[in-house]
């Protein structure tokens, strides 16, 4: 087997006890890796609750993982989340993926409950069992460099969960190498339920790769488009201003979530902006391993630079004008290990809710209440949804499927809408992402007032990036490179014959499951629908640059279309036949 | 959706690619729609099905772009691969195919985004979009055209020209004739321009002047103007000919990055601002400038089939430089070649990509050094093939 090891560790924390399993070749190549695999070893297992001890907890690679091929550090976490009951599952960056390759693992089976803190040390030699009592309690930045400081291997890449984790906050993140989340659905919970605090990797393998004069030229053609590519590599682009280059973009489309959704500018954002934080903090790059993009930045204090999700929840969604208190916001869900995106919106509805807005010191503190659990921070750390619920008003929960939105305001990006309402994981711009092409102009701009069309170009968009995400590749470079690129690199690692369609045939059966997986536990139409706040009320537009709300009719109309091409039922439900058709048991 | 099926078979016409009545433009929601019935449409859907996409074009183009692609499947047996950067950057090669079977072209475009179907035209796809399927089809009619001529200069260089290229040649140089428009100069405005509404509206007229001139195919190209600190700039796959709404403001400074969108050539333009006189740059992809760069008959040379991105000889047409220089910013990126190369000079040829060229109030003067330089590459290219075998480029 060329680019998988073929080896994944299945590892028991109530016996402490492992072994290895091994999947024949057609599961690999029907899977590819990351999500994929997450989701084959996942299906049988999903109608369990999501802390149940034979729940499994699954880190998965893909075959371009430690190899020369562009950003292929990447990997899957997948689980049921604890915030909304569907698929959880997060592509994250650092190096444990890399890691786990040199380790001779393609990826990890977590199941079972340990009866105290324990940690994983892995290598080629397999599975250490230790105990990680000490690290409880402790922020993500100390339980890092504690983890360093003892390790006696140099190389070793680490995934860890916060004091978040420990306080049952249902969006509580695992973070890898003290800097990347897997952010999303309370994986960090997830993980927490088996009371594992650590996992450490470290490997000298080398990935075998199949044709690597083939490969080269794959890699060649795909950093040619990335150098192509404005928004990558530009002067404005993401990797000099890192994803918040995004940010005047949202604004000047007036489509910048502001004060829980309710208006879609935020006056002040001019001085709130990618370049204010270059200004101020003087960033440095970094990065994933595998990556020549970098779009991570770190300021000349050794602070660590929002995101965009993050840069603009905590200044235009809650109201927040001070730049200082975006940093330590974030700063703290680093540290606490929580998903910056639905701490934001949550504190959004808590302000809703109280009827005013939230002071930086205010929201601080709460985050502070949130992450150690105490006071209205416990109430919060449940997420937006059972917030507002608790309150008689869950529809000013700005969520889908319980998950909180990110800062594309759907009243700007008509794709968004239909986009965050199909999504496996709820509210999600990355299964999809229809930005790409009603704002970023990749790889052609599409009309973001409008639907026409939008079911059709959303489910490609879902299939693509079911393979993107189990290749496991970063989907920033599908702004420039596609999957005809990648199905070359894919080929010569594998060595076994594929195309860019081929690949998406795969990537429509994985999403499809992942459908099939959210319908045993009852999901389906109700559960594809996006706040009514959206069709009742306008968006903050200019005269020229009208924000309308959606129209309810042709939102359900598309979504009616979605479903047809998706192979669902009028209430959302997978249909036989096109589980027939992919093979899956229905 | 039929709106933007008929948008493009238009466009397909209007740009000279097409006879009015060729393009079959099908567009797929739930179900699938055709922009005009025809007998081929139960085929086609026979393709879409076997794809995951949401647009399909299949249309046969007009000469000589037809005669062109039909010797390419003559000469080739599973594809051809032009050496310009439209197929370097987006195509990589384009498969040829012998009938409209679906069991022939299915395999082709599950890997590639369009193929020739020999004697018959073009199919081309895309997945959010006809204007996906359009760029594909012009840019394969664009580089099937320069590898023609590129090739027929090289092996008239070389002595050893076929029998079905000699054949061709004058067909292809007549019809040629009838795909450029009548000639004459287009009335653009005057500048220096007073106002950001005077410069968005002479860089809407510039654009589509360049579109209607056939100095490039829509998609392609890019233009700027430089005024009060900011230079304005055409975004990320606009169409020249479609500006409207389609250009970013980028302060110098990049105090504000909704540039984000902007063309990717926005550093080498704004280094070409910083560097000189300049205030507008119009950049297009006129075929004879694009030939003419590709052909460099130096012996032995060691960088020989690396001139994109290697070529470190000074070469010129004239008083315009050829330079080496990928798309964008990176190590080998035009922004890093281009902005020395054109400093002091009306314009700069980009090896195997297209021409830039200044102004230093107004479209005037980058429009007409455009339409020029082209002149002077046709006029080149004719002389080089009409002189006796083996003499070479002079320049
Ligand atoms: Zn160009």
């Amino acid at each position: 087997m060329d680019g998988w090891t073929g080896r994944i560790l299945r590892i028991d924390l109530s016996t402490k006890t492992t072994e290895e399993l091994r999947l024949p070749l057609e599961v690999y190549a029907r899977n590819l890796g990351g999500k994929g695999l997450c989701g084959e070893l996942l299906f049988e297992h999903f109608c369990q609750p999501w802390d149940a001890p034979q729940m499994p907890l699954v880190f998965m690679t893909g075959p371009l993982n430690n190899t020369s091929s562009p950003t292929s550090g990447r990997m899957t976490v997948m689980s049921r989340s604890p915030l909304t009951g569907a698929i959880a599952d997060a592509s994250v960056g650092g190096k444990l993926g890399t890691m786990l390759k040199r380790a001779g693992y393609d990826g990890l089976v977590v199941t079972g409950q340990s009866a105290t803190w324990c940690g994983l040390n892995i290598d080629e030699n397999g599975v250490r069992f230790s105990a990680a009592g000490h690290l409880a309690g402790l922020n993500i930045s100390a339980i890092y460099a504690k983890l360093k400081n003892t390790s006696t291997r140099a190389d070793a890449a680490y995934a860890m969960i916060g004091p978040a984790a420990e306080a049952g906050v249902r969006y509580a993140a695992i973070v890898f190498d003290g800097h990347y989340l897997a952010g999303r659905g309370g994986l960090g919970l997830s993980m927490a339920a088996k009371k594992l605090k650590f996992i450490a990797v470290s490997g000298q393998q080398k990935t075998a790769v199949s044709d690597p004069a083939e490969l080269q030229l794959a890699r060649e053609d795909i950093y040619r488009l990335v150098a192509a590519s404005p928004v990558l590599t530009g002067e404005l682009g993401i990797g000099n201003y890192g994803t918040g280059a995004l940010y005047d973009l949202m604004r000047s489309r007036r489509m910048m979530p502001t004060n829980n959704f309710r208006q879609t500018w935020f006056a002040p954002g001019a001085q709130m902006n990618a370049h204010a934080y270059k200004e101020i903090y003087h960033p440095k790059k970094f990065g994933c391993a595998g990556c020549h993009i970098q779009c991570k930045k770190i300021g000349a204090g050794g602070e660590i630079m929002p995101e965009f999700e993050t840069m603009s929840h905590f200044s235009a969604l809650l109201g927040n004008q001070d730049l200082g208190a975006v940093v330590e916001a974030n700063r703290l869900c680093n540290e606490a290990g929580m998903d910056t995106i639905s701490a934001g919106v949550t504190l959004a509805t808590y302000a809703e809710l109280q009827d005013q807005p939230l002071s930086a010191v205010k929201f601080l503190a709460l985050l502070e209440d949130i992450a150690a659990g105490r006071g209205e921070g416990a109430a919060l750390g449940q997420g937006a949804l059972a917030l507002a619920t608790a309150a008689d008003t869950p529809e000013l929960a700005m969520v889908t499927k319980g998950l909180e939105f990110p800062a594309y305001d759907p009243r700007g990006a008509y794709g968004m809408a239909l986009a965050y309402a199909t999504s496996t994981r709820g509210g999600c711009h990355l299964r999809a992402y229809p930005i790409s092409h009603e704002i970023l102009r990749k790889p052609v701009a599409t009309e973001r007032f409008s639907f026409s069309g939008k079911a059709r170009i959303i489910k490609i968009s879902e299939d693509l990036n079911a393979v993107v995400d189990s290749l496991t590749a970063c989907k920033f470079l599908f702004f420039a490179a596609s999957l005809e690129e990648y199905a070359r690199a894919l080929q010569a690692v594998t060595g076994l014959q594929t195309s860019a369609q081929q690949l998406l045939k795969l990537g429509e059966r994985i999403y499809f499951r992942e459908r099939l997986m959210n319908a045993r536990n009852g999901f389906d139409a109700k559960d594809d629908d996006i706040p009514p706040r959206f069709f009742n009320e306008a968006g903050t537009g200019t005269e020229v640059l009208r924000v309308k709300p959606l129209d309810r009719g042709e939102f359900l109309a598309e979504r009616a279309a979605y479903y047809r091409i998706r192979g669902l039922d009028d209430q959302g439900r997978p249909r036989a036949q096109k589980c027939a058709e992919l093979e899956l048991p229905c | 959706m039929l709106k933007l099926l008929n948008k493009y078979a238009d466009k397909l016409t209007r740009h000279g690619l097409c006879d009015p009545d060729a393009p079959l433009v099908g567009g797929l929601n739930a179900g699938i729609l055709w922009n005009r019935p025809d007998p081929l449409c139960t085929e086609l859907e026979k393709i879409i099905a076997g794809l995951n996409i949401n647009s399909l074009i299949f249309a046969r183009p007009r000469e000589p772009f037809f005669s062109i692609l039909n010797y390419h499947c003559h000469q080739n047996e599973v594809e051809f691969t032009p050496q310009d950067t439209e197929t370097r950057t987006f195509l990589h090669a384009i498969p040829i195919a012998r009938s409209t079977s679906v069991a022939e072209i299915l395999p082709l475009l599950q890997n590639r985004k369009g193929c020739v179907v020999e004697g018959q035209g073009i199919i081309t796809w895309g997945t959010v979009s006809p204007e996906q399927a359009f760029v594909v089809f012009s840019s394969i009619i664009f580089s099937a055209f320069v590898k023609f001529l590129v090739d027929y200069a090289s092996d008239h260089h070389a002595g050893k020209v076929s029998t079905e290229a000699q054949h061709l040649l004058p067909q292809i140089l007549t019809a040629y004739e009838t795909f450029l428009p009548a000639p004459g100069t287009p009335e653009l405005a005057s500048g220096p321009y007073a106002t950001e509404d005077a410069i968005l509206a002479a860089m809407i007229q510039a654009g589509k002047a360049t579109v209607d001139a056939r100095m490039v195919d829509s998609f392609f190209g890019n233009i700027s103007c430089f005024a009060d600190q900011t230079i304005y700039i055409s975004q990320t796959g606009s169409s020249l000919d479609e500006l409207q709404d389609c250009i970013d403001a980028c302060p110098l400074d990049n105090s504000a990055s909704t540039g984000i969108t902007a063309s990717s050539e926005l550093v080498a333009h704004r280094d070409i601002y910083r560097g000189g006189e300049n205030r507008v740059i119009l950049h297009g992809h006129p075929k004879f400038s694009v030939i003419m760069s590709m052909l460099c008959f130096e012996e032995n040379c060691a960088r020989r089939g690396q001139c994109h991105i290697k070529c470190d000889k000074p070469r010129f047409i004239e008083d315009i430089p050829i330079i080496p220089g990928e798309v964008g910013t990176g190590p080998r990126g035009l922004s890093n070649t281009l902005p020395p190369a054109i400093q002091g000079r009306r314009a700069a040829i980009v090896y195997g990509h297209g021409v830039f060229s200044g102004g230093k109030s107004d479209f005037r003067t980058a429009f007409a050094t455009l339409a020029a330089v082209e002149d002077l590459c046709r006029a080149k290219y004719m002389q080089l093939i009409s002189q006796p075998a083996k003499t070479g480029l002079r320049p």
